[in-house]
């Protein structure tokens, strides 16, 4: 029956393993990152794929490939490089799992092919397995300290991340939980005799019960504490000859052990309920659940991030590099395990800070690109949130230099800006110029033309447009005007700026901001600051058309909502939408 | 002498010759730089945040306070917005508290004008000297007419920059003027490139450079020179892909000025990343005695 259900239940999540295997690896070629123009059909996907590892594998660049699969894979030189205590947690995880699973979890095809003589209660395998365990245990220990006390990190923390360090932790307590329990279980020990005790003489039973709770912490009910040690010799024969082949001291398991001796005290309860078999459906269908999970959590990083640093290795300029490029974006989107070092290190994120849009830290972008890339983002909002995020990345490069997993974020980041930018969802500077400042100015008046409430201005600890010092010195002589680059490149200026800097000025000293706000000066000034400098009154007229566009940064969206009805900034024909593609 | 570099955002990626350039000119003057971790200076997010920009320049100088060492950039507009977040930081007793505030979270906080905020020409004219470029000269261009084009932000707002004299400077003539090379006269010199309209309103920002051109070559410039890493991309590589035709080609590269005192100062142009820049700038080695 038990076995029955394990491997029903193994088979089962190696399946739903499988098919998401297969599935991530589908959408590697399917899915897309970038502007229309770069599309590609699967099929060229996978041409252009197959033709470049064909490329790569008959040429020189083999060896480059290799160099990065000891190197970075193997040695994870890459965080070595970075942050000796990462690479120390990343290592323990990593060679604790390759141990556990070869020497462990694949103990059956594996272990016993190479060592004829294995068995789980020998050593050097006991050891090994509490070692790999122990190791790994280690590391997710140091990672969820890392997520704790490093402030950038603990803020970007997901259920992802808690999860994948949740579901590692759970594995290997269980094992080393299961394996205390084995050792102190009584009615194992009966069984084991029952099956390889070559003698039914209830005294020789009794002398091996005696050796066995002595020496290898067997806690059974009753037992006397104290038998004479010729008993305990007895009992050691005994052993010697049917016990010794398989079982070395369990001292060695240096977890479970003393996990086992802290149990002692519970053990008639524990034996009776025979926890040892719950802990056991506890420990594989943690293990067969992780195996399930692992294409949909951050346990697919196994698999992809190797691959990206691999691929990484290769620069390919051969023709089907366009369609490779493609692949490559989706590739990367998988080969982040959400590990943080970007936000780390990130240029832009003082300023996350203060406007508190998830999508300018770029671990946090990352997620929202792939929910883009997966044609799950579809809310106008929620892209108008990542448009907006992806506008304050300054393009610094810093990102893709220490992504341990050589993610070339720098172009995911272009990419997607643009495919956003085709959708419609632009700069303001852009998306102002489509209303003239009258028109701006009569959504921001009458707000019975919008569904939502007026905002307010909020607080301001520079406020410049709302004090009537800012201006009262003017003499609206012109000078500001006069000297502006932007108006003397304009032909007409009441048609292509609808306002001077003089004119925007004395709007505001009449207390007039919404006339000001969406007029094409204010968002074509280039701030070069000659009107400041050259204001005879000591105006600050450039300071305060940095103010203005401030303002209009906070109450123009909702206008704009108001006047084209439900999409925030898409497009009514947009080319991203399937429909118009066909 | 001793700063801590800031290269800003821009350069890494499109602009990186200018650092190599610089660090190769800053060692051979013996000004050394410290690599300091910082982030973006807070200028293009200025016009959507004041705060994000604030905060975004008090962290920069606060992470040089704390190492006590002046800041060194090489961009205009990085200087120009750690200059201006001083200002208003002074200016402001509750944005400036508000920031400390946000600055605490990390241990870091924002002390007033505790150290200065250096752009990489003042740092070569005033600290360094131009006596000492002088006799660190190995060669000098003889004959070569130059262009320099001030950028906006170091200059102006003059009360917030203390650049040079807003209205008619003369700082960056005396660094051209200090190689051999020979300063032109150009009335478009404290002009606006054009580069903060790109992407925004890509017309009006090719038309401004182009104004720009025609004035300099109008005064008899062979080279343009900039110190600024927006200016830069904007006269080579912006103008390499989009206005290269119409009696512009191939004439008037721009350079950027480390590129155009290295050679002087006997630097090899690959130390310089002279092979950078898009638009060939070689025939200045031809003016070089």
């Amino acid at each position: 029956m038990q076995i029955t259900f394990f491997t029903f239940t193994l088979y089962l999540s190696l399946a739903i393993c499988l098919i998401g295997l297969t599935y991530r690896g589908w959408t590697w070629l399917k899915l897309e990152v970038g502007p229309p123009a770069e599309r590609f059909s699967c099929g060229q996907r996978a041409a252009a794929a197959a033709q470049g590892l064909l490329r790569t594998l008959l040429s020189r660049r083999i060896f480059a490939v290799l160099k990065v699969l000891v190197l970075d894979v193997g040695l994870q030189v890459r965080i070595l490089k970075a942050d000796l205590r990462r690479w120390c947690m990343h290592m323990s995880i990593f060679v604790g799992v390759l141990l556990l699973v070869l020497m462990h979890a694949l103990d059956e095809p594996l272990t016993q092919a190479l060592f004829p003589d294995y068995a789980s209660t020998r050593n050097p395998f006991m050891f090994l397995r509490n070692l790999g365990g122990a190791m790994v245990l280690a590391g997710v220990g140091l990672a969820l300290y890392r997520r704790v006390r490093i402030r950038g990190l603990r803020r970007t923390t997901r259920t992802g991340d808690r999860l994948a360090m949740g579901l590692l932790a759970l594995i290997i307590f269980s094992g080393f939980v299961l394996e205390g329990l084995q050792i102190i279980s009584a009615p194992i020990f009966d069984q084991m005799v029952e099956d390889y005790l070559g003698t039914d003489d209830p005294e020789d039973r009794a002398a091996l019960k005696v050796y066995w709770a002595q020496d290898f912490g067997v806690a059974f009910s009753g037992l006397k504490a104290s038998a004479d040690a010729e008993v305990w010799a007895q009992g050691q024969d005994l052993h010697e000859e049917s016990c010794a082949g398989c079982h070395s001291n369990p001292r060695a398991a240096f977890v479970s052990y003393p996990l086992a001796r802290a149990l002692q005290s519970m053990a008639g309860v524990l034996n009776g309920m025979r926890a040892d078999v719950w802990m056991w459906y506890v420990h594989f269908l943690a293990c067969f659940g992780g195996l399930a999970v692992l294409p949909f959590t951050k346990f697919f990083h196994l698999i992809a991030t190797p691959l990206q640093l691999l691929v990484g290795a290769v620069e390919n300029p051969s023709p089907a590099a366009g369609a490779n490029q493609q692949t490559k974006r989706v590739l990367g989107l998988d080969a982040c395990m959400h590990c943080g070092v970007c936000t780390l290190h990130c240029s832009v994120e003082p300023v996350f800070r203060i406007m508190g849009n998830p999508s300018i830290l770029p671990s946090e972008k990352l997620a929202s690109v792939k929910t883009l890339a997966a044609g799950r983002l579809r809310d106008p909002e929620a892209l108008a949130a990542v448009a907006a995020g992806s506008f304050i990345c300054t393009s610094c490069y810093r990102c893709t230099r220490v992504c341990p997993a050589g993610i070339d974020l720098q172009d995911l980041w272009s990419a997607s800006r643009q495919s956003l930018v085709a959708r419609g969802f632009t700069e303001p500077h852009i998306w102002v110029r489509e209303r003239t400042a009258a028109e701006w100015a009569a959504g921001l008046i009458a707000p019975q033309a919008s569904p939502f409430p007026a905002l307010k201005n909020k607080p301001r600890h520079v406020n410049l447009v709302d004090q009537t010092e800012t201006f009262s010195a003017c003499v609206q002589c012109q000078t500001c005007t006069n000297v502006c680059p932007v108006v003397a490149a304009a032909g007409d200026s009441a048609r292509d700026l609808d306002l001077t800097p003089q004119q925007i000025m004395n709007l505001l000293r009449l207390g007039a901001h919404e006339m000001a706000m969406g007029a094409r000066m204010v968002w074509d000034c280039v701030t070069c600051y000659m009107c400041q400098e050259h204001c005879p009154q000591g105006v600050k007229v450039a300071d305060v058309m940095y103010e203005l566009r401030n303002r209009a940064c906070e109450r123009l969206p909702a206008v704009k909502q108001a006047v084209h009805g439900t999409p925030l900034c898409e497009r009514s024909s947009d080319p991203g939408r399937k429909e118009d593609r066909s | 002498m001793k700063f801590a570099w800031f290269a800003g955002c821009k350069i890494p990626y499109f602009l990186p010759q200018y650092e190599r350039a610089s660090r190769a000119v800053l060692e051979a003057l013996e000004v050394e730089l410290v690599e300091l971790e910082m982030n973006c200076c807070g200028y293009p997010v200025r016009h959507q945040s004041f705060e994000a920009f604030i905060l975004s320049a008090a962290r920069n100088s606060a992470l040089a306070q704390a190492r006590g060492l002046d800041i060194l950039t090489p961009c205009k507009c990085c200087f120009g917005s750690l200059k201006q977040a001083e200002y208003w930081l002074r200016e402001s007793d509750s944005l400036r508290a508000e920031t400390n505030r946000q600055l605490d979270e990390e241990d870091l906080r924002w002390e007033g004008a505790k150290i200065r905020i250096r752009h990489l020409l003042s740092v070569m004219a005033e600290d360094v000297g131009i006596a000492k470029i002088r006799a660190k000269r190995k060669h000098v261009y003889d004959g070569l007419k130059v262009a320099a084009h001030y950028g906006c932000h170091a200059l102006r707002p003059a009360n917030v920059v203390r650049f040079d004299n807003p209205l008619a400077p003369t700082l960056f003539e005396k660094l051209v003027d200090a190689t051999g090379a020979q300063s032109v006269d150009w009335p478009r010199r404290l002009d606006c490139c054009g580069s903060p309209l790109w992407e925004k309103n890509q017309a009006l920002a090719l038309e401004l450079m182009r104004k720009k051109l025609e004035d300099a070559l109008q005064a008899g410039a062979q080279v343009l020179c900039t110190a600024c890493t927006y200016c830069q991309i904007q006269f080579d590589t912006v103008r390499a892909a989009e206005l290269n035709a119409g009696g512009l080609e191939g004439r008037l590269p721009s350079i950027l000025y480390p590129q155009l005192l290295g050679l002087c100062l006997g630097l090899s142009a690959e130390s310089l990343g002279l092979a950078d820049n898009r638009l060939d700038a070689s025939l200045i080695r031809n003016y070089l005695g």
